[in-house]
């Protein structure tokens, strides 16, 4: 374990990563108690470059970029924890039920998880936010739903390679079941790859709920959400373009923390890849 | 080689028939109700049970599904509630608009990719691989609508350098509709102003999507070529005295191709279904925009018909993939 993390923290990537989604965090936990109200609107200061009083400016209702955005980082974390969190569930158990079980079972629910993997993810996480009505939880909801077969490809190759190994061979010479072999003796050993591959899927998360907000399936105006706020401020990208750049720059940030996190966590646990 | 084609165009058959399936089931969620959806709130009641018996609604959801099925298998994927036109005829309108940008925005991913994932593998660790890998994360990582909006800023409104969203010049008189791409269709016709305007239309739009996918195929490529570098028939290559351009190309490219082909499907699919939101800030008049509004306006024979078409085109496109891949790799083949 120490010698895992000596190599993680000697990987400069990986560090900037953690420190970003640390700082990331931290602005998402601390930050809405010191910044202003995110929804207080003042049309007299509209459109204002950035200054001491608004250090990212205002956007066109006159509210505080700042503020939005610092909100908006707890929004987008919890939408990609949130999602990652629910699809790595549903993934998981699948990919375990299917490996475990086998033959037809396994059959089965690999073909379903096809199914899923064929469907254009945006198109049918747009349908079923239009379907649920569009908001914050149906977007979770949404792109839980297209992205969990990721997770139950990976688990179920990890248990098929597993299984034949000595230790489980052990734990069934003494008298373990199957049941018991699948949940405390192959489940721990398989969660490397997706604890490697859901780092990325919080990044990914969040730039597919971004997306979704912007075109209007997702958080809905005026909730102060970086993709919703892109969508609000572009027809002013001419006179104030810090009004759309800040939440971008904040997407940009936290799926690049998250991208760093996961190519980190990839070169210590997985030596094998570069 | 006969068999396994069989099987897997059946496995394409089954992959669609579970997406009719999920999509039927995710339209009975809404809470709209479609007979009032379609003739509107100030519909009499026998008008709207006239509707539900035309369309099957009154039936139950199993029989339904059956009727769809069965009207889906002579090609009639039903009337779209938005534009009251057959969803068949929207689709073969508005999918050459989104096949031609998806082409062009593979093409920048590869042209893009390709070079770059290469060159970093030769150079690792020093100046190029570094840079490559930087431009990959920050591309991959910036999201695709607010890259769109910024390009459009600097590139079309400030410097005037490229033209804005849309296909084509309005005061240019469109060519002949053959393909239904407007660069195809205005070199078939020898238009070579409309060509030229259609081309410089689809370039940022191209490049706007293709980026992320551009900056996935570089670390791919860059992840396989190194892998294969490290060969020890790559050593003896280079102790030959061969020189760098064999060694690349005719020996490492080759081995790295392969991981590397069967990327090039998924993305291809990708580019489809992800061509959702370049389209809608372009206004290009595709498949993107087209379920983008019919979803939301909930009608959802439209948007079953785009999810079916686009998840049959990215299963058959990985098929093709496989194919070629079986044909290039006898161990696949055989196994």
């Amino acid at each position: 374990m120490r010698k895992l993390l000596r190599r993680f923290f000697r990987n400069p990537g990986a560090v900037l990563g953690l420190g970003l989604l640390l700082a990331l965090l931290l602005l998402a936990l601390l930050g809405p108690s010191l910044a202003k109200d995110p929804l207080e609107q003042n049309l007299l200061e509209r459109l204002k470059p950035p200054s001491p009083e608004h250090p990212l400016g205002t956007d066109q209702l006159g509210r505080d970029v700042w503020a939005r955005v610092v909100h908006g980082a707890r929004i987008s974390l919890g939408v990609g924890f949130g999602v990652v969190f629910l699809a790595s569930l549903l993934g998981t158990a699948v990919g375990l039920l299917a490996g475990g079980l086998g033959g037809r079972w396994d059959n089965l629910l690999m073909r379903l998880t096809d199914i899923f993997f064929a469907f254009p993810s945006l198109i049918l996480a747009m349908a079923i936010a239009a379907a649920l009505g569009p908001n914050l939880v149906n977007t979770v909801i949404a792109v839980a739903l297209v992205t969990w077969p990721i997770y139950a490809r990976l688990v179920r190759a990890q248990v098929l390679a597993l299984r034949e190994r000595e230790f489980v061979e052990a734990a069934r010479a003494l008298g373990a079941g199957s049941g018991r072999i699948l949940l405390r003796h192959l489940l721990p050993n398989a969660l490397t790859p997706v604890l490697v591959q859901a780092s990325y899927e919080v990044g990914a998360a969040i730039l597919t709920a971004a997306g979704l907000s912007f075109i209007g399936f997702g958080a809905q105006p005026p909730t102060p959400e970086w993709g919703a706020m892109v969508a609000e401020t572009r027809n002013y990208m001419a006179e104030a373009p810090w009004a759309a750049t800040a939440p971008a720059v904040g997407i940009l940030l936290a799926v690049l923390a998250f991208n760093l996190l996961g190519d980190g966590l990839r070169d210590v646990l997985d030596p094998r890849g570069r | 080689m006969g068999a396994y084609i069989l099987k897997r165009l059946f496995l394409v058959l089954f992959v669609g028939v579970g997406i009719t399936f999920v999509t039927f089931v995710i339209a009975q969620v809404i809470p709209i109700d479609p007979a009032v959806a379609a003739l509107g709130e100030n519909a009499r009641e026998e008008q709207i049970r006239e509707f539900r018996e035309r369309y099957g609604l009154d039936k139950p959801l199993l029989v339904q599904y059956g009727l769809y099925l069965q009207r889906l298998l002579q090609l009639d994927l039903g009337r779209s509630l938005r534009t009251g036109r057959p969803v068949a005829e929207d689709l073969k309108e508005f999918f050459p608009a989104t096949l031609e940008l998806s082409l062009a925005a593979f093409l920048v991913a590869v042209c893009l990719g390709l070079p770059a994932g290469i060159w970093a593998a030769l150079r690792q660790n020093r100046a190029p691989d570094l840079l490559v890998r930087l431009m990959a994360l920050l591309l991959g990582s910036t999201p695709v609508f607010f890259l769109a909006i910024l390009l459009l800023e600097l590139l079309h409104r400030k410097l005037g350098l490229l033209p804005g969203p849309g296909r084509l010049d309005p005061y240019l008189i469109p060519p002949p509709p053959v393909t239904g791409m407007v660069t195809l269709d205005a070199l078939l016709a020898r238009d070579w102003v409309a060509f030229r305007d259609a081309l410089h239309h689809l370039v940022l739009p191209a490049f706007v999507l293709g980026s992320a996918s551009a900056a996935l195929l570089a670390r791919m490529v860059r992840a396989a070529m190194l892998e294969v570098l490290s060969q020890d028939y790559i050593r003896t290559a280079w102790a030959k005295g061969l020189a760098e351009r064999q060694v690349v190309f005719r020996h490492a490219l080759k081995n790295a191709a392969l991981p590397v082909l069967t990327l090039l499907g998924g993305l291809m699919g990708g580019l489809l279904s992800g061509a959702v939101l370049t389209e809608t800030i372009f206004s290009w008049p595709g498949l993107g925009r087209y379920v983008t509004q019919s979803a939301t306006s909930l009608d959802f024979p439209a948007v079953m018909g785009v999810t079916l078409l686009v998840g049959l085109v990215y299963s058959l496109l990985n098929l093709l993939v496989d194919l070629f891949y079986a044909l290039l790799d006898p161990r696949i083949r055989y196994a």
